[in-house]
Formats: structure tokens, sequence, C-alpha cells
């Protein structure tokens, strides 16, 4: 593998430049996803913060679903922030029935779990995966993660405002995903992960 | 464990139209067309009372929308669901806010309710955008508290030709800002009418530090995408969907067209056999009076 691994932003909508910058000050080369053909020497994919029903119709309008699902599939290396934990997953739960996903995650994801834009938050989280510093978290309209199968490691959780315990962070294989977005803040250390997911796959 | 949670901050605010980047907002004034706009593909859509075409043609004081039919949007659909609040109107947003809309938009296009002061929006967990029709304009807003900015355009009238002016006035005048020595930046403060350290801060940022949509006449898919050229991180569309022929087939070539605006054989390819466009209204042909763009400063 090269020193900068290039990495594919799925750039049909949503939050695309911030994980772009987030990629580059780990060391990756970025290269904006819209077609089949920008697929081609990809050696990772960020799936980004967006609207995830509006995510998962432009995948099928553009081509895009099948060649990149093939790819998912023979093991490239992707992280899904929010919208891209929902298309990441095996069961989406509150989705629309129309709604489609990779299915790289065995794990149930609800959407805009924790309610509306006025329930939004930020939080500092712990993140073993990423050093003993805090990692501040910021949830917008977020999904969490309401069942994993075997293979799934928690990377993080969060205390919901009735007391219970919520996954909001997750790895299994080359496959990773947050419910918050790490790419909204300073902090690159999700995706320093993530690289070393990238060159552990190489 | 986990530490406490802080909400309504700008960066929630702001964060949430970032997610909105790239998409497109959908007037829709009930849940039917909620519905429609979300199968085409909607990044959000935009409750109001009547769509800005119906608003121009009947006349009448414009206000918020009806909350049975916001709730009724609200149920229809899972993407987020902004409604308007007049200019100035600071209970409607706070029935807004209580109703849990996703994104409050103070509006030009209804009627405003206070022709001196708008919203202090900070007062809101929920967040704001505002129109805007130059930098100066914008700022003053982002002082409020508004958390994304859109082109004011003509609104109701399906001509793209003011949202054009305004979003290539915007970009200009950061140019120019980004060309300023340090000292220079006081009097261009005073000159746009806004605060220095926000002015600094756009100087050495190139562009907003909130996300810029366009709005205002956006009838075709071409229009979305030459707006998209233009430099906006999205679009929303009012009248132009649902005063058309076929407005499920227009809402989805919209789509397609935001999300490849810099590839002409897909903008070829959707804007086939769309039917009717809105019939539209020359902006030049609108009395200066009854040009909404004018409400706000």
């Amino acid at each position: 593998m090269s020193a900068r691994p290039l990495i594919g932003v799925l750039a049909l909508q949503g939050d695309v430049r911030e994980h772009a910058r987030a990629l580059a000050a780990n060391g990756a080369d970025v290269r904006e996803v819209r077609i089949p053909e920008d697929l081609l020497g990809v050696q990772g994919m960020v799936l980004p913060g967006g609207e995830s029903t509006t995510m998962s119709k432009l995948l099928h309008f553009q081509g895009l679903f099948e060649p990149l699902q093939e790819r998912l599939d023979s093991g490239l290396p992707v992280y899904g922030s929010c919208a891209g934990m929902i298309l990441l997953a095996s069961e989406i739960l509150d989705g629309r029935v129309d709604q489609t996903s990779f299915s790289r995650i065995d794990m149930s994801v609800r959407r805009n779990a924790f309610g509306s834009q006025v329930d939004s938050f930020e939080s500092d989280l712990d993140m073993p995966v990423c050093g003993d510093m805090p990692m501040p978290a910021v949830f917008i309209r977020a999904p969490w993660v309401e069942r994993i199968g075997d293979g799934v490691t928690v990377l993080a959780r969060i205390s919901t405002a009735a007391g219970a315990d919520r996954i909001v962070a997750v790895e299994q294989g080359p496959a990773m995903a947050t419910s918050f977005h790490p790419e909204l803040t300073a902090d690159v250390r999700v995706h320093g992960h993530f690289m070393t997911i990238v060159r552990r796959h190489a | 464990m986990s530490s406490e949670r802080v909400q309504g901050t700008n960066r929630v605010k702001r964060g949430m139209a970032e997610m909105l980047k790239g998409g497109v907002i959908m007037d829709v004034v009930d849940a039917e067309q909620a519905k429609i706009a979300e199968d085409a593909g909607a990044v959000a859509v935009m409750a109001l009372e009547r769509v800005p075409a119906d608003i121009r043609a009947q006349g009448g004081v414009a206000r918020m929308s009806d909350p049975h039919l916001i709730n009724g949007i609200k149920a229809a659909v899972s993407i987020p669901v902004m409604a308007k609040a007049r200019i100035g109107h600071f209970v409607e947003a706070q029935v807004l806010q209580s109703l849990q809309v996703d994104y409050i938009d103070e509006s030009e296009v209804l009627t405003p309710a206070d022709f001196k002061h708008h919203i202090n929006k900070w007062d809101f967990t929920v967040p704001f955008v505002c129109g805007a029709t130059n930098l100066g304009e914008a700022l003053r807003r982002i002082t409020e508290g508004a958390a994304m900015i859109r082109s004011k355009g003509e609104a109701g009238t399906g001509d793209v030709s003011n949202a054009v002016t305004h979003m290539r006035t915007i970009r200009g005048e950061i140019a120019h800002l980004k060309t300023l020595a340090k000292d220079e930046l006081y009097v261009a403060a005073k000159e746009l009418q806004a605060p220095y350290d926000l002015v600094c801060e756009v100087a050495e940022l190139g562009h907003l530090p909130v996300v810029l949509f366009t709005a205002g006449g956006i009838a075709t898919p071409a229009d979305a995408a030459l707006m998209m050229q233009l430099g906006a991180d999205g679009v929303f569309v009012g009248s132009g969907i649902f005063k058309s022929g076929d407005p499920a087939k227009r809402a989805k070539a919209i789509v397609e067209a935001t999300a490849n605006y810099m590839n002409p054989d897909v903008l070829a390819r959707v804007s086939e056999g769309l039917g009717e466009a809105m019939v539209g209204i020359n902006v030049s042909d609108i009395p200066v009076p009854h040009r909404l763009a004018e409400r706000g400063w």
C-alpha cells in the first residue's frame, strides 16, 4: 500500500467536506465518489452524515448501490457516521419500507432514536480504542444501535435520558460506524482509528 | 459512562444544516405533498400555509402554518420537517419549537410581523435559517443566531435571476474581504453593518461560518445545478415543484440535478419530459413594493 491510502467519500449528499478534512489530517488521499467509476482504486470508503433516505435513493438513481455493495462484500474497509451507520446496518428500525442498506455490520439501528432536532446534543464519550482522552461527540437526529450480533465489537456507549445504556459506536471486521459526527469536531481520532483498520486490511 | 449533555449549541444547530448539504428542501402545504417530496429524495420539507406563488396570487396576510397541518406532515415523513415563521414573530417561533419542528425559517415569504427587529434566535433550542440578499444581511442574521443562511431570490416567481444575483453578491463580497489587510477590515465591518469579529472570521475562512443554501425562483433541474455551480451548498424549492405539471417527476429530477450539478449529461437526462414548468412571473414585472426580497434588512 502506498504511504497515503486512497479513501473514497460517498458524495451524493451530506457533510462530505468535513470527512475529507478529517481523513486528510490522518494521512489519506481523498476522492469524492458519485458514480461507479469513482470506486476504482479506493482502499476504503466513508459514508458521511446526511439524510439516509436521500442517500439510499441516490445510490440507486446513480447505479452506485450494486458496485459499492460488491466492493464492501469483498472486504473494502468502510466507516459510516450517523446516516452512514444506518446504511451499514443489517436491520433499520423506523426507516422507510423502501430504504435499503449494505448490511455490513450485524446490528439493528433505530433512526432518529434520540428524537427530533431540539433533542440533538453534544457530549463527551469514553472511547478506549481512540485513547484515554474523552471523545467529543455531536449527536444530530442520531440513530442508536439496539441489537448487535456475534462478532460485533462495541466501541462506545451513552446513557439515555431514561437511564438506559445505548450503543453508539461499533466495529465488525473491516467495517465501523458511529451514531455521532466526529467530523464536526477538530478531534480526528475516530478517523485515525478507521485508517488503522484500512492499513490492517490492506 | 458519559458526561453531561448539552442541547441547542452552535455546533448542534449549525451541524444539522451541514447534514442537509447537497440536498433539496421542498415547500409543502400538507402531508400528501410531504410524502411526494420524501419519495423524490428531498432531504427535508418546509411546511407553510400556502406556497409563495399562491401567496402572491391571493394576497392577504401570510402566516405560520396551522399546527394540525404541521403535525400531519411530521407524522407522514421521516425526513426533517422545517416550518416558516414571520420575520420578528417570536411567538410563532415559540409555537413551532413546541411542535418540535427540526428547523425554523424566519421568512420574508410570510408577511413580516415586525418591520424593525428580527427574532432573537439565541433564545431558542431549535435552529433557524434566514434569507439574505448580500453578505451584510447574512452576517446580521448570524449575529442574531441564525445557524443557516439562504439566498432570498424572489420567491413564487419561477424566475431564478434574483437568486443568482444574491449568490453572486454574497460570494463576491466574501472574495473581496479576503483581499483586505487586517486594518482594512474595520471599515469593511462598518460598511457591511456587521460585527467586526464575524467579518474577520469570514475573511479568514473564505466562506460563511454556516451553511449557505439558495432559494427563490428555482423551477428546473438546470436552475438547481446553476445555483450549485455558483457556490450554493444546497437548494430550497418552493412553488417550482407543486405548481408544475408533474410534481413527483420534477421533484426527483431536481434532487438528481443537485447531486450531479457538475455533470451536464445527467442534467440533460433528468431535464427530459418533465411536463409543464410553473408558468412564472418575471421579477422585473413585479412592482418593487410587492417584491418579497425587499423584506428584511
